[in-house]
């Protein structure tokens, strides 16, 4: 038979209906909902008379707009009223509800893993880019707008054209200090924002083998980022073991029966891709943006560029641009950029590998002077988890804020919103002008960096901490 | 949704790459649980300075824009967010189409949900319809049904879109409707796959 990739076989696996000429229509096993995108969804149900198909198969919860400190006391009407109507909506639909007194509310993307509802095989989606992130399960995952929210809340399927696939292969191991973080943002440093525009990512190669499921959730996470539709990864044992046990995850004999059908998911040697990418691991070190998109970055022991480097008058002009709103100068070294905030949190690192690896910097340290850092765990539990392991006291001693669960500072939808002007090292996923707070200068990094950069006041080469402690 | 055959208008040009959703609608005015009223909130922090008024720099706000209906824009038009608020803040401002040389995914799809209309052309083609959309009197006319972008001055271009978008868009159909046609396929699949609890 002709080996095919795991992409070929979660697609097969799930059309419902194909015919010469249209997309195929595709089966949802999973619809994640959150207040922010689905309210006119419901909306438009409701006007046509429409019931959602499958309640069963949906999940949601808030996110977007929960404060992080006093969860119960959202001061903004509107966004008050968008949670109560997320509450209403689903207890008229019948689906399933994570809200702000659920110990298993938290940010979509950390509890449905958490929860086992992401499995490898399922087709996932949400009305949110990052969806992406269960694709780290060997699921197909992808975000979608509103109006396809109320088409799989009706129907259960999708009308979808196939897009083209593109291995990315990590090869080797990478060097201490380097994390799944600046692993994608080396991808999107390297061949920009687009590069994934039309495909959907199979991440591959010893380094992507070597990592953990919530590593690997940052990597999938960010597939957006450069463009793709999703990114995945075949399943292993890796994600066998973080699933055993969940929630939603199937249980005793089934989970074995489970495990058998998840193992002959993995792309097949010799399976063929539209285009593959290779990357040698040791070639990426912890890494900084200095712009206004994700792919506008260094390593951090790099310089700020200068706009002539950039080959066209289009590249030039946007770099140009994003120097002037970051304020910052070509040439200026990275570790000379001071930060005032710091936030750890977000979709992209918010789960208790990150806050263990951020919390190992910080142990018996102090926030320098002038910088106001943020930790805001990904989910209640993640939460729990930290404060039983003792994380929450190593960051409340150091000065950390130590926060509810929930999207925060990512996108300044709720209370935690970066100052015009003021720099922020972020462990978030866009550093787009206005994301953090009109005027906020966001530097993307991972959960290490950031906590350095809260320790010191400034970016800090992580490598060089390990091999010499300062103070 | 309303149903886009062929229009002529003006145009107007954003000359910038990778113009994200953050940017297009941010993210302070997606609390709101209506459909329509975001055109005045497009483009916000561009459009207006801090103190509310509008910023006389950005593109929208030069007079030879006004009443502008197609937008012309650069690479990867759209990316970041899923948020369906950006097309419906482009078109409850007043746009029918966006001409760009590549769009982000979701919010290509999105447009096509809405009956905004987004153009594929090729980087020059776009290069010269953004030079063109400094000039006031500069009008496009947009055939869905020919597939093709055309002024008076001998531009002409085809371009793509797939049939079944196509479609949907020349009738304005509900999709939902459409794929309600299909009820016994998935009621087969579910039976094989994914049975009620």
């Amino acid at each position: 038979m002709k080996p095919k990739t795991i992409i070929d076989k979660i697609w097969e696996n799930h059309v419902v209906y194909r015919e010469e000429g249209k997309p195929d229509l595709l089966y949802i096993d999973l619809h994640l909902v959150h207040e922010v995108t689905s309210p006119q969804a419901f909306e438009g149900l409701r006007q046509k008379g429409r019931k959602v198909r499958r309640p069963d198969l949906t999940f949601a919860t808030m996110d977007h707009n929960v404060p992080t400190v006093n969860r119960f006391v959202i001061t903004d009407e509107v966004a008050r009223n968008q949670i109560a109507a997320l509450e209403r909506n689903c207890r008229e639909f019948g689906i399933p509800l994570a809200d702000l007194h659920s110990e298993e509310q938290g940010i979509v993307h950390v509890i449905g893993p958490e929860l086992g509802l992401t499995q490898p095989g399922k087709t996932i989606v949400c009305g949110d880019s990052h969806t992406s992130t269960h694709g780290a399960f060997g699921a197909l995952a992808f975000g979608i707008g509103t109006s396809e929210v109320e088409h799989v809340l009706a129907t259960q399927t999708l009308w979808q054209h196939k897009p083209k696939t593109l291995q990315i292969c990590i090869n080797g191991r990478l060097g201490k200090g380097v994390t799944a973080k600046d692993v994608i943002l080396a991808i999107i440093g390297r061949y920009g924002v687009g590069v994934g525009t039309g495909y959907i990512i199979e991440f591959t190669g010893e380094a992507i083998r070597r990592m953990s499921m919530e590593e690997r959730m940052t990597i999938c996470n960010m597939s957006i980022e450069a463009g793709a539709r999703a990114g995945l990864i075949s399943p292993d044992e890796t994600t066998f073991a973080y699933l055993r046990g969940r929630k939603y995850a199937p249980k005793g004999e089934e989970f074995d029966k489970a495990v058998e059908r998840w193992r002959a998911l993995a792309s097949d040697e010799g399976a063929k891709y539209d285009k593959t990418i290779e990357i040698d691991a040791s070639t990426i070190a912890p890494m900084v943006t200095w712009g206004t998109n994700p792919a506008m970055s260094t390593s951090v022991d790099g310089v700020v560029p200068h706009p002539e480097q950039f080959e066209s008058k289009t590249e030039q002009n946007a770099v140009r641009r994003a120097l002037e709103y970051m304020g910052l100068r070509p040439g200026t070294p990275i570790t000379d950029i001071p930060v005032q905030h710091v936030f750890i949190g977000s979709c992209t690192n918010s789960r208790l590998s990150d806050l263990r690896a951020a919390a190992s910097i910080v142990k018996g340290k102090k926030v320098a002077p002038g910088v106001r850092a943020l930790v805001v765990p990904g989910s209640q539990q993640v939460k729990k988890q930290a404060e039983a392991e003792g994380l929450a006291q190593i960051f409340i001693d150091a000065g950390f804020e130590w926060r509810d669960s929930g999207c925060s500072a990512c996108l300044g939808m709720n209370p935690d919103i970066i100052p015009e002007g003021e720099h922020c090292a972020s462990t978030s996923n866009r550093n787009f002008e206005g994301r953090q707070g009109k005027g906020a200068r966001t530097h993307l990094v991972s959960p290490v960096m950031a906590a350095a950069a809260a320790i010191y006041g400034h970016f800090v080469d992580v490598r060089q901490l390990e091999a010499e402690p300062v103070c | 949704m309303k149903p886009f055959t062929i229009h002529r208008g003006k145009t107007a040009g954003i000359d910038r790459a990778n113009i994200d959703t953050d940017q297009i609608i941010p993210k302070q005015f997606l609390k709101r649980i209506e459909r329509t009223g975001f055109g005045q909130f497009l483009f916000y922090d561009w459009r207006y300075l801090s103190d509310g008024t509008p910023n006389p720099e950005f593109e929208l706000n030069r007079p030879e824009n006004e009443g502008a209906t197609i937008l012309v824009a650069d690479e990867n038009f759209g990316c970041g967010s899923s948020r369906e608020h950006a097309p419906w803040a482009l078109q409850d401002y007043g746009f029918r189409v966006i001409i760009a040389p590549s769009f982000a995914d979701i919010f290509y799809n999105n447009c096509l949900k809405n009956g905004l209309l987004p153009i594929r052309l090729d980087k020059e083609d776009v290069r010269y319809l953004l030079r063109q959309s400094e000039r006031a009197d500069y009008e496009l006319t947009v055939s869905l049904e020919e597939q093709r972008v055309f002024d008076d001055e001998g531009f002409s271009r085809p371009f793509d879109i797939d049939p079944y978008r196509k479609q949907l868009l020349l009738k304005g159909w509900d999709e939902i409707d459409l794929t309600f046609v299909y009820e016994a396929h998935i009621a087969a699949y579910e039976r094989r796959h994914c049975p009620r609890p």
